[in-house]
């Protein structure tokens, strides 16, 4: 079943041609695998395919070392042997509720030998069912609620040994002389870190997991260890509850280990505790005066095991155990390969403020980096808390402050007057034809908002520019209206079909007064109300009309709020176009709700409205 | 997470409940009564009118063991002497053994009169290769080692013993009249023990008066990991606290914290007025910690066991934190305390991450640390530990409370015999 690779001992689980199956999409243990696997100078990635069950064929992108790689992805567990049939081991990342019957299906196919469970919390007869399969099939479990473990230099299970880093300061990029199992992953982590510090480091370490009824247990792994040649010392931590400890004892007793084991049983404090407590882990709990820890580090050290008198001592020991194999010639320590060169995450190295790039963007008036979004320098929550409104919103994001409350009522005033104007004006039209077509809302929206231009809605910017630069230039108004007649040009903002002086536009009488009666000062609207005298007095219905009014009045806001460029960049940038944009919008999106929940069909405009003519 | 004893009444409720489920005999009457701190005894007979008709047996009902043996039985009694002698007992604080806890639940049940000879011993334990039955022909209280007497049928993982396999390997010293009653008893208690995921039952003794079987008194645990699968067959299923083990508040809150997460966060108060405080990350580096205080010699130093794991974020860090905080400063002691912040390499839990969470409770501490004389020892690896050891040197900079800080080149324990030493 294995092509290329030459069939491997038993007491060998992963070596360096090792491939395995990610079962569930677990990017972040299939990246820190393929790490490793580059630290370790791997030819292959060790992840042959994630299989994720809730997803579909495919791949996925990974880095290897600088590059980047693809690992297939297969939906079923089938597809994921026939297609690699290499790869005999499933690290199974399924949650506890569905992590029994993924191991069940894995031990099906005879490609698999080995299956990592690392959910907690599997019902214990379901793993004992595991169990009993397994040993039917000689297939191998580790776990489940464990980290895994690694074969140093050659194959790492899943998260085992945590970041590059730490894999690279514990030296498991490079193979020592340690065999070391452990039940608890963070504890295999702190050990890998004592071993390197005291030997010349660690060949494998199995974490078995934490649960009562273990797949392999701490004798099984140490067993596997004694038989492996290249492993010349054992390290194992034990831990109160169970009796897997007690088989260890009858090992050494038996001679089935003769290798030098240092080894630590934890729980001693169980002692200490005047009734029942259960520690961290689903098998740590101390009952039978047999699963004591002090029982059993007794009885290992009666067995002849190196056991410290304390946790404190555990490195101590190791450290002395090593010097002595290395003073028999037992173990001849090999020179440090020198250290592999990871590639930095960008994010990482960002972090640490070790790379720098420049930005291709700036963002001045928005941030959603935070714990919450902030409009300049409020959160959303307090723009709405506060009452900001419509107004203080647009006054944060456009013009970069929080202006005072006049300035806020007379925005939101200027949105409410422009917001709609009847279907008849050509804005509107546009956005019903469109809409009557079959047109979404954004299409039929867009369609009325393209008509803004010069002729329609483009006299409120029209005007603010034109009054603006004449009373800038200090022209009497009555040479601003020659000026404009001698160069034929209609004065914007000035002139209504129907409202005269005689029946006045209410918007208009309504805006000018609040911003007569609140802004600080108001000389271009001034300027303009003298100026409507003069045409007023030619003509009645040449008012100031309302949009002339609107930006006219803006102007001065602006100006009252800010120094006069900047004010008149905002002008000329097209703040007022996008007020009435803006309020617009709102009329049109009125418009095409209106047409569909009508359900009015396409619009074709009849022959008899259209004057066909010989040219 | 774990195995875990139930109440008694629960256990027989559900056998009366469940066994018909895999036999058609009625083998248990559902005459179980909880009594609880809030049950109003004077109103039981009402609903349970039983209690007027036959004579009762009453026993607390807080998975202690050797009850009789602790002269905390009451057999044979009408309900009017049964409830004085509840409520002589409940709310009061009693020692078995060297726990001593307050009484608060009890279970009452029908008195059965019954002969010596009527009683057997069964019970079904969990192994790693399968279940163990064990049953011997006499039973009660003074049965004696069950495990040396017993006999034992191993049943391999997967598979259910019929009646007759039942009889023939462990009914043979029993009277023939009542082999088949409890063959057939013992064929549905496995099936029920099994499928409702017990790691653990035991009947002492199972009677046979006639043709009818009780269940005298029963032992058991669940597999709680196993709740979504068998939940309701459970039914509305407490699992009591240790005997002797009343959470305080703060222990009760981490309990609380503990189920809002998925990581977990674990607190026992040992002595409040020890001197050596712990906040240490992960289930095991947290009893190596434990461990060492202890092997050191001062378990009664030792104030508590707890621990923080699985990537908990800033604000459960926090909370956690805080509580231990609050209980370390709550009755200073003049020759100060020390407060160790320890833990292994972590795998993948972000160090820096959760140290903000224990930063920002040890600001708000500020004063009262401060007060209290407390120095503290901080000892940690993994993902992102420079800049978390950073910001904790930083901390003690500024906080005016001792903190000495280490990383992987130190010794994990190395922080207790730092602390030790000064404490001496």
């Amino acid at each position: 079943m294995n092509n290329n690779t030459v069939k491997k001992p038993d007491y060998v689980l992963f070596n360096k041609q090792t491939r395995a199956f990610i079962y569930n999409l677990q990017v972040n243990a299939v990246q820190r695998m393929l790490d490793f696997d580059y630290a370790a100078k791997r030819e292959t990635p060790s992840v042959a395919a994630i299989i994720n069950p809730t997803g579909s064929d495919g791949y996925s992108k990974f880095f290897f070392g600088p590059r980047e790689v693809l690992i297939p992805v297969y939906k079923s567990m089938k597809t994921a042997t026939e297609k690699q049939p290499d790869a005999d081991v499933l690290i199974n990342f399924a949650s506890f509720r569905s992590a029994a019957s993924a191991t069940m299906e894995a031990f099906e196919y005879p490609s698999i030998r080995t299956v990592v469970i690392i959910a907690e919390g599997i019902p214990e007869r379901q793993v004992k069912e595991l169990i009993a399969r397994a040993d039917e099939l000689g297939k191998v479990i580790i776990g489940p609620a464990t980290i895994g473990g690694i074969v140093a230099g050659q194959f790492k299970v899943g998260n085992t040994g945590g970041t590059i880093e730490n894999i690279l300061e514990s030296k498991l990029h490079r193979p020592g002389s340690v065999g070391f199992v452990s039940k608890s992953g963070g504890l295999s982590n702190e050990t890998y870190n004592i071993i390197a510090l005291n030997t010349d480091g660690l060949y494998e370490g199995i974490a078995i997991g934490g649960d009562r009824y273990p797949g392999s247990t701490l004798l099984d792994h140490l067993l596997r260890y004694e038989k492996n040649p290249e492993i010349k010392m054992l390290v194992c931590l034990g831990e109160v509850g169970g009796t897997d400890e007690f088989a260890i004892v009858e090992a050494l007793k038996t001679k089935k280990i003769t290798k030098p084991l240092v080894i630590w049983v934890t729980g001693t404090c169980a002692k200490a505790f005047t009734s029942e407590v259960q520690f961290g882990h689903a098998g740590a709990k101390a009952d039978a005066e047999m699963e004591q820890a002090d029982a059993k580090n007794d009885a290992l050290r009666e067995a002849g095991a190196f056991v410290p008198n304390t946790f404190d001592d555990y490195d101590k020991l190791i450290g002395e155990v090593y010097n002595d194999l290395v003073k028999q010639g037992v173990i001849t320590p090999a020179p440090e390969p020198e250290m592999p060169k990871m590639p930095v995450d960008y994010k990482v190295a960002l972090k640490e403020e070790m790379i720098r790039k420049p930005t291709n963007f700036i963002c001045t008036i928005s941030d959603d980096r935070g714990e919450e979004c902030l409009y300049g320098n409020k959160t959303i929550s307090q723009v709405a808390q506060e009452g900001l409104g419509i107004g203080g919103t647009i006054s944060l994001l456009w013009f970069k402050q929080l202006m005072p409350q006049y300035a806020i009522d007379f925005i939101e005033m200027c949105l409410v007057i422009t917001a709609d104007h009847g279907p008849a004006v050509s804005g509107a039209h546009n956005c019903i034809v469109a809409s009557r077509a079959g047109k979404d809302l954004i299409s039929s929206l867009v369609s009325g908002l393209l008509t803004i231009g010069p002729r329609f809605g483009g006299a409120i910017d029209g005007a603010a520019q034109m009054f603006s630069q004449a009373y800038d230039e200090g022209k009497p108004p009555a040479q601003f209206i020659s000026d404009a007649k001698k160069n034929g040009v209609n004065i914007q903002g000035i002139g209504h079909l129907i409202k005269s002086t005689h029946n006045p536009d209410k918007r208009v009488t309504l805006l000018k007064e609040f911003a007569l009666n609140n802004f600080k000062a108001t000389p271009v609207l001034n300027y303009a109300l003298e100026v409507e005298k003069l045409t007023t007095a030619k003509r009645d219905n040449l008012i100031l009309n309302v949009d002339g009014c609107i930006g006219i009045s803006f102007v001065d806001l602006l100006r009252n709020e800010m120094p006069k460029e900047e004010a008149d960049d905002y002008i000329s940038m097209g703040a007022l176009n996008g007020l009435f944009v803006l309020g617009r919008s709102i009329g049109m999106i009125g418009h095409h709700l209106d047409q569909k929940r009508l359900k009015q069909g396409l619009y074709r405009h009849p022959w008899d409205d259209i004057a066909f003519l010989d040219n | 997470m774990a195995q875990k004893a139930i109440r008694e009444a629960d256990g027989k409720k559900m056998l009366a409940r469940l066994l018909g489920e895999y036999n058609d005999e009625k083998y248990v009457e559902d005459r179980f009564i909880s009594v609880g701190p809030d049950t109003k005894l004077a109103a039981l007979a009402k609903e349970y009118p039983w209690l007027k008709e036959t004579n009762v047996v009453v026993k607390p009902d807080q998975v202690i063991k050797r009850r009789g043996k602790n002269n905390l039985l009451l057999l044979d009694a009408d309900w009017e002497k049964a409830q004085d002698w509840i409520a002589e007992r409940i709310n009061k604080e009693i020692t078995v053994g060297n726990v001593t806890g307050i009484l608060e639940y009890f279970i009452v049940e029908p008195f059965i009169p019954h002969a010596d000879a009527d009683e057997y011993y069964v019970a079904i334990t969990s192994v790693r290769e399968g279940d163990n039955i064990l049953f011997y022909h006499e039973g009660g209280v003074n049965v004696g080692d069950v495990d040396e007497k017993a006999k034992k049928m191993l049943v391999p993982v997967g598979s259910f013993p019929t009646a007759d396999e039942i009889e023939k390997e462990l009914l043979g010293q029993v009277p023939a009249k009542d082999r088949a009653l409890i063959a057939g008893f013992t064929e549905a208690l496995f099936k029920l023990y099994a499928d409702c995921h017990f790691t653990f039952l035991e009947i002492n003794p199972l009677v046979v008066v006639g043709d009818r079987t009780f269940v005298l008194d029963l032992a058991a645990k669940l597999d709680n990991t196993a709740e979504y699968l068998c939940g309701d067959k459970w039914g509305d299923m407490e699992f009591p606290s240790p005997f002797g083990r009343v959470l305080s508040k703060d222990e009760e809150y981490i309990e609380d914290l503990d189920t809002k997460t998925g990581s977990s966060l674990k607190l026992t108060i040992l002595n409040p007025k020890g001197r050596v405080w712990t906040m240490v990350a992960g289930g095991g580096a947290s009893v190596i910690y434990a461990d060492t205080i202890t092997d050191l010699g001062y378990m009664d130093e030792m104030a508590n066991y707890g621990e923080y794991s699985g990537d908990p974020n800033e604000e459960f860090t926090y909370k956690y934190a805080r509580t231990v905080l609050d209980c370390m400063t709550r009755e200073p002691d003049p020759r100060g305390k020390f407060l160790l912040i320890g833990g292994g390499i972590a795998n993948f839990t972000d160090v820096a991450n959760t140290f903000k969470g224990i930063i920002r409770a040890l600001k708000e501490y500020q004063q009262k640390l401060i007060d209290g004389k407390v120095k503290i020892f901080v000892r940690r690896g993994g993902p992102n530990y420079k800049e978390g050891l950073k910001q904790m040197k930083e901390l003690g900079q500024s906080l005016g409370v001792p903190i000495e800080v280490y990383g992987p080149e130190t010794h994990m324990t190395k922080i207790v015999t730092l602390a030790l030493k000064e404490s001496k």
